[in-house]
């Protein structure tokens, strides 16, 4: 397992002009590290959808390519997408996958096969074009520079270190952010997206 | 027999309506009662057809390509929206954005007795969405889908059509 904030920095410098959308605790640290906010979409807000969310994305901008960090725990909640992305064979859709096991946020709990579950095996047997799993950070920074390169959909499944949130709710401290609206609205400003 | 093949609501006259309000994308679920029309729209160079896994996909996949300046049609049966309901309060009602959706309503009937609880919940649950619907029997009701785009568009909000008739491609030639 490896750290998703250390994970992010091996990342951002093979970003280039990617759009960046994530999910989960561990997508958290995304914000502190990304060097382009312009480019940094959040299309969370219902359960598991984030990732159909960003196909539907990657679908309406085909010359733009789009990463997104999934967590498990979504992916679980929503497993029919990776047909669904295979299907339309989006070239520019980077699909990474945060797992950490477990539901960090809500204590810390399993999800169900937590350490058994081979997801990138699944990504490729739905039909991804590329596959990769890591659960080191050496591994990962010695191919992110390639991954990037591939031709999509393209599945990365990493072992990430939870980091689990036992405070309740109330008591948590949450750093500011942009809203998913703010988000929307400067990224399509950014693209030249007027409504249709 | 004439008149009563008049009456057909034809997969044409929805296609052309999709086309008149400039949609680009068809986010779907075949069922039983949509066979022909998922074949018409398939043939359509303008129209893009995404099939999804699961119907609460179907508005997520919608938002995704709104903000990225596409028009698309969610068109599930009257169950996968109810199956959908986390997805249509955070990814198409909460998001402001306009949205038609095409429910196939299973179960409905002008006559008799509903008996099928598909149909019986289906009204229900768009009223505690707060989400307006029109109902599409014959030809005569597809501009309703045009209604529904002005509606749709005018108050950012998903607007819902019922298609309470079979496309009838099963018995086409």
């Amino acid at each position: 397992m490896f750290d998703s904030a250390d994970m992010f920095r091996a990342f951002q410098p093979h970003r280039d002009k990617a759009i960046v959308l994530v999910t989960g605790t561990a997508g958290r640290d995304w914000r502190e590290i990304s060097d382009n906010e312009t480019r940094d979409l959040t299309l969370q807000g219902a359960m598991g959808q984030t990732n159909s969310a960003a196909l539907g994305f990657a679908l309406s901008q085909p010359n733009e390519k789009v990463v997104l960090f999934d967590s498990e725990g979504s992916l679980q909640m929503n497993m029919g997408i990776l047909g669904t992305i295979a299907g339309k064979k989006p070239k520019n859709f980077f699909h990474f996958l945060m797992d950490n096991e477990c539901y960090a946020t809500t204590g810390g709990q399993p999800v169900p096969n937590a350490s058994e579950i081979n997801y990138a095996g699944m990504a490729r047997e739905a039909g991804y074009t590329a596959t990769f799993q890591f659960d080191n950070l050496e591994e990962f920074t010695n191919n992110i520079e390639a991954i990037m390169k591939e031709e999509g959909p393209v599945f990365v499944a990493m072992k990430m270190i939870p980091k689990i949130e036992n405070e309740p709710i109330g008591r948590r401290v949450r750093k500011p952010q942009r809203s998913r609206a703010e988000t929307i609205k400067v990224l399509q400003a950014e693209l030249g997206i007027t409504a249709a | 027999m004439a008149q009563q093949q008049a009456a057909l609501l034809k997969p044409e006259s929805l296609v052309a309506e999709f086309k008149k309000n400039g949609v680009t994308h068809i986010v779907t679920i075949p069922d039983s009662e949509t066979n022909y029309l998922y074949e018409l729209m398939l043939e359509q160079d303008w129209l893009d057809v995404v099939p999804s896994s699961r119907e609460g996909e179907t508005f997520a996949i919608a938002l995704g390509l709104i903000v990225g300046g596409k028009v698309p049609v969610c068109v599930i049966q009257n169950t996968g929206m109810m199956e959908s309901g986390d997805s249509i309060r955070g990814m198409a009602i909460d998001s402001g954005f306009p949205l038609v959706m095409l429910i196939g309503y299973r179960g409905w009937t002008r006559h008799g007795v509903i008996t099928d609880s598909a149909a019986r919940y289906t009204e229900t649950f768009l009223h505690a969405m707060g989400i307006n619907y029109y109902l599409l029997e014959t030809d005569d009701d597809a501009s309703r889908i045009s209604v529904a785009f002005e509606e749709a568009r005018a108050n950012n909000r998903p607007v819902a059509v019922l298609v309470g008739d079979e496309y009838h491609g099963f018995n086409r030639t």
